[in-house]
């Protein structure tokens, strides 16, 4: 069971869907959310701040999520970080992409709260 | 128009709009649109496709349609058509776009999408920016929302030499 106050950093240029994502949170029973509009940004606040879990979305400008994962996995002390990306799509290559690059899970857009806590739980279990 | 590039948008918007907006839909009858390059809502959303056809995708809302289904995305009342809506439909078309892109994929179809553009206002004009016919398709939202997909595709040939007006290229 996934500890319900960590800290969980959600990233998306779209203020909806951080929103969306902080609501569909809250509704599980996260309540510490801090969010950033891109993966720069993102990579920024990790830096200064200790977060115990990231979901990003996978387009975005300045730095998308899998260049913010990809700059997770090379820094020492965020390695460790898991993170759950957010698609609008799910192409084969992608998917692979994101596994090689130490992606721990992968949601595809529209989701419901109940998909979020399936993958939120798996990456915990593991 | 080829219906198997058509249907995965419609039921992307259908997918989206339950899922995310717990909204249910109605499908009109589509048509093909005519030369006056009016919206049959208040705020649309606007996107680029390139791949194996190009041309573009918009959905737009009545306003009575765009508040029932924000209201329900962010669970709390949105009263007019403001920055929150008007970024709501610009990741409503995104979702839209991504997911009907998922489907034509799973039938061999590929395309990339550009960032989606926002339009409002009552009685604004989409311009497609590539030449070609546009099918519209309507659908009620709610119990008095309107909602219409316009779906513009031409064969990638077909723009050879041309610029699109107003897509921002794809990432």
């Amino acid at each position: 069971m996934p500890d319900q106050n960590m800290k969980i950093l959600t990233v998306d240029d779209f203020s909806t869907m951080r929103r969306i994502i902080r609501n569909m949170l809250r509704q599980l029973g996260y309540n510490n959310i801090v969010e950033a509009e891109d993966g720069a940004e993102a990579l920024s606040l990790l830096q200064r701040e200790k977060v115990d879990f990231v979901i990003s979305d996978w387009n975005m400008p300045h730095m998308n999520g899998l260049d913010l994962l990809k700059a997770i996995r090379a820094d020492d002390n965020l390695k460790p970080l898991p993170v759950l990306l957010v698609t609008a799509e799910a192409l084969k290559e992608n998917v692979v992409e994101a596994l090689k690059a130490g992606v721990n899970n992968y949601v595809v857009k529209p989701f419901t709260a109940e998909t979020l806590k399936e993958r939120i739980d798996a990456i915990f279990k593991e | 128009m080829d219906v198997s590039f058509i249907n995965p948008f419609l039921e992307a918007a259908v997918n989206v709009l339950q899922t995310m907006a717990f909204t249910e839909t109605h499908v009109g009858k589509p048509f093909l649109k005519g030369k006056a390059p009016l919206s049959e809502g208040d705020v649309t959303g606007i996107v680029g496709l390139t791949g194996d056809k190009h041309g573009s995708l918009a959905v737009s809302f009545s306003e009575a349609a765009i508040l029932q289904v924000v209201s329900n995305m962010f669970g709390e009342a949105c009263k007019d058509i403001n920055d929150d809506v008007r970024d709501a439909v610009g990741e409503i078309t995104n979702m839209i776009c991504g997911d009907a892109r998922r489907i034509l994929a799973e039938h061999g179809h590929h395309f990339q999408a550009a960032i989606p553009t926002v339009i409002d206002g009552k009685g604004h004009k989409i311009c497609h920016p590539f030449p070609g016919p546009v099918l519209v398709i309507p659908f009620t939202v709610g119990e008095e929302g309107m909602c219409v997909l316009e779906v513009c595709l031409t064969e990638s040939d077909s723009r050879q030499g041309q610029t699109p007006k107003n897509s921002r290229l794809p990432h």
